[in-house]
């Protein structure tokens, strides 16, 4: 019975993984005024991105670093089209969603000709760390995991200082509640914009490559299957703070998890509502965050700014 | 007169350059990428235009891909007329298409003037109910309909997966798939040798609908104003959350009578992902179009022809049909980037008449 719950508990902090790299990034977005509907997009290139680095070169890292230039990269782009053009930015969210989706089609089926296997890569394997890992619950949860996962919760503690006890943070979080206030007070809006919109798109892209090269060592088309938009649900299920954010992957991690373990135990239930989980999950989480009081998100968020 | 004319030409103009030349950029980029990738663009071009229009029958393929594009559109497009951003066409259409399918399978006995419209109603119900639940969880929750309507179309698949594969399957048959629908509530095709279906004409008056619902209809015209101004809507008495279930119900039996319609006509039997895609192409043709009646119709024939052509153009030249995604993103991005043009345009004119104050 320990077994099994330490079992479930590890694969929830495996499964909200992916979700929780996104959302840290998104977190920072959306803190500066940026809505960004197109993670789910960035996930998908960031998913093929590694596993083609990963096999390029047989090195797993060399995987997530070129996705994260690609978020960089399609980042870049993003914010041109969002601040200095001023679109919406649902749309070029939306936009960024196809190009995801088809993009990382095409260049699967050219580059690795459907219908054959996808060939296993380089991918990131568990690093128990010593003496850590030999505590009873906790280290196999927490201690017994690959790099990624190490790197992650040192992300979730420093964007949470970052964000609330740094100046750069305050910066942030002003831009999005108030830019013209930030602007008069000779604070660079777009600059701050474009800043957290890279940062943001690097860590979906990762999030990504995390799925392709840590959780599996292959390629599946539309293997991100929404958590791009789960990712964006924890954030507002969170609070716009990393810290919240992380507990709120959690929920999703488990609800993954508690879907692969009915799968398996509870057969005479048809398969696809154990499917449905996360979803409702999602759905469920945010009719409850609706209920607290502070769920307001930044007063800024979703508007273009126009400097005058 | 002259003057007339010429102004019409010009609004006309001012209208349209801006998809027009979207398109065409978006076109030659995709070539270009072809090109990268290591094939002929030329070659893949010509199969591209072949399969769309090289003869009656490729342009019957044209628009049996355009017609539930038609629908999708002017789903988004009514959604986005109130100011939602309704991306979950894919599960309205799927739960659509799963009313009407019960309807057709189930429902026997009746002359096809009765049974077909019986199954659009249900399809456009039950379509319009699955947009409502969105609706609902952002009037009672605020819940962003964006995130809502991804997990709503999640559930709806599964949900679709589930009733194919254990409900409603073929009794006669082992594959995830109901049997084959009554006869009478077949659409049937126009002409012997080409899939043109009579469908064409129910997306028209779809269109037709959208048009008289939003310009001529009072209560059209209130989505309108709660889409344009949300606060000034509360002031003149307009109830914004009733509004909002009404939009989201009408933009849920637009995707819904697409996958009714594909349904009928085309497959005439449901399985899984049976309609894969036409949600989100609808949001293309939707910004394409500017979420106008007239432009919805003629993005929907460009997008129709691009899915048609796609799919001779990977048989001929092994070009993943996929890339149709790519060039739809691309015309989206140069209709984006165009505002950064406009902008770069006034900031231009301004310092202009600056210099000419001086």
């Amino acid at each position: 019975m320990g077994d099994t719950i330490i079992n479930f508990l590890a694969s929830t902090v495996g499964l909200a993984m992916p979700i929780l790299i996104a959302s840290l990034g998104l977190v920072y977005s959306e803190r500066a005024g940026i809505v960004n509907i197109g993670a789910e997009g960035m996930m998908l290139i960031g998913a093929l991105a590694g596993y083609i680095g990963a096999s390029l070169w047989h090195n797993q890292w060399l995987g997530a670093l070129l996705a994260i230039g690609c978020g960089l990269v399609i980042g870049w782009g993003f914010a041109f089209l969002v601040v200095s053009a001023r679109a919406n930015q649902t749309i070029v969210g939306a936009m960024l969603n196809i190009l995801g989706a088809g993009i990382t089609v095409t260049l699967n089926r050219v580059l690795f000709s459907s219908g054959t296997a996808m060939p296993d890569v380089a991918n990131f394997k568990d690093i128990p760390i010593p003496l850590l890992s030999d505590i009873p619950v906790l280290g196999p949860i927490f201690f017994n995991r690959n790099a990624l996962i190490y790197i992650t919760f040192a992300i979730v503690a420093i964007s949470h200082y970052v964000l609330f006890h740094t100046r750069l943070g305050l910066t942030i979080r002003a831009v999005g509640e108030n830019p013209k206030a930030c602007d008069t007070l000779g604070i660079s809006v777009y600059r701050v914009r474009y800043g957290t919109i890279l940062y943001s798109m690097a860590l979906c892209g990762l999030a990504g490559a995390y799925m392709s090269t840590a959780q599996m060592a292959s390629f599946i088309e539309g293997m991100v299957s929404g958590r791009g938009y789960i990712a964006l649900a924890a954030v507002v299920f969170g609070r716009w703070s990393p810290l919240g954010v992380l507990a709120a992957v959690l929920v999703f991690g488990a609800g993954e998890a508690l879907q692969y373990k009915l799968l398996a135990v509870w057969t005479e239930v048809p398969y696809q509502f154990f499917q449905m989980i996360p979803y409702v999950i999602t759905l469920v989480a945010l009719m409850l965050a609706a209920n607290r009081e502070d769920s307001n998100g930044p007063a800024a968020s979703g508007v273009p700014y126009i400097k005058e | 007169m002259v003057n007339k004319t010429k102004q019409a030409l010009r609004s006309m103009w001012d209208n349209l350059s801006v998809p027009v030349i979207a398109t065409i950029l978006a076109l030659i980029v995709g070539l270009i990428i072809i090109a990268l990738m290591g094939f002929n663009p030329i070659v893949a071009f010509r199969a591209i235009v072949r399969g769309a229009f090289g003869d009656g029958a490729s342009l019957g393929e044209t628009i049996v891909k355009m017609t539930p594009i038609i629908c999708t559109g002017l789903s988004f497009a009514l959604a986005a007329r109130c100011g939602l951003t309704n991306i979950g066409a894919e599960g309205q259409l799927y739960m659509g298409g799963l009313g009407s399918i019960a309807v057709a399978l189930y429902v026997q006995g009746l002359p096809a003037v009765i049974h077909i419209p019986l199954c659009l109603i249900a399809g456009a119900i039950c379509g319009g109910l699955w947009g409502m639940v969105a609706g609902y969880l952002k009037v009672r929750f605020r819940i962003n309909e964006i995130i809502s309507t991804i997990m709503l179309n999640y559930i709806a698949n599964y949900f679709i997966n589930y009733m194919v594969s254990r409900v409603m399957i073929d009794p006669a048959g082992t594959k995830p798939q109901t049997a084959i629908i009554e006869p009478s509530a077949m659409i049937g095709r126009l002409f012997e040798g080409n899939r043109m279906h009579w469908g064409i004409f129910i997306a028209l008056l779809c269109i037709l609908f959208f048009y008289f619902y939003l310009w001529r209809m009072r209560s059209g015209f209130e989505v309108r104003v709660v889409g344009l101004n949300a606060d000034a809507a509360k002031y003149a008495g307009i109830k914004d959350g009733k509004k909002i279930l009404e939009a989201m119900f009408i933009s849920g039996a637009f995707a819904g009578l697409a996958g009714t319609i594909e349904l009928l006509s085309v497959h005439q039997r449901m399985y899984m992902n049976f309609a894969s895609g036409y949600g989100f192409d609808g949001i293309s043709v939707a910004l394409l179009g500017q979420n106008s009646p007239l432009g919805i119709l003629l993005s929907s024939f460009l997008f129709g022809s691009l899915r048609a052509g796609s799919n001779l153009m990977q048989m001929n030249t092994n070009v993943p049909s996929a890339m149709v995604s790519i060039i739809q993103a691309l015309v989206i991005l140069f209709i984006v980037a165009s505002s950064y043009f406009s902008i770069l345009m006034a900031k231009r004119r301004i310092l202009k008449q600056a210099k000419g104050d001086k």
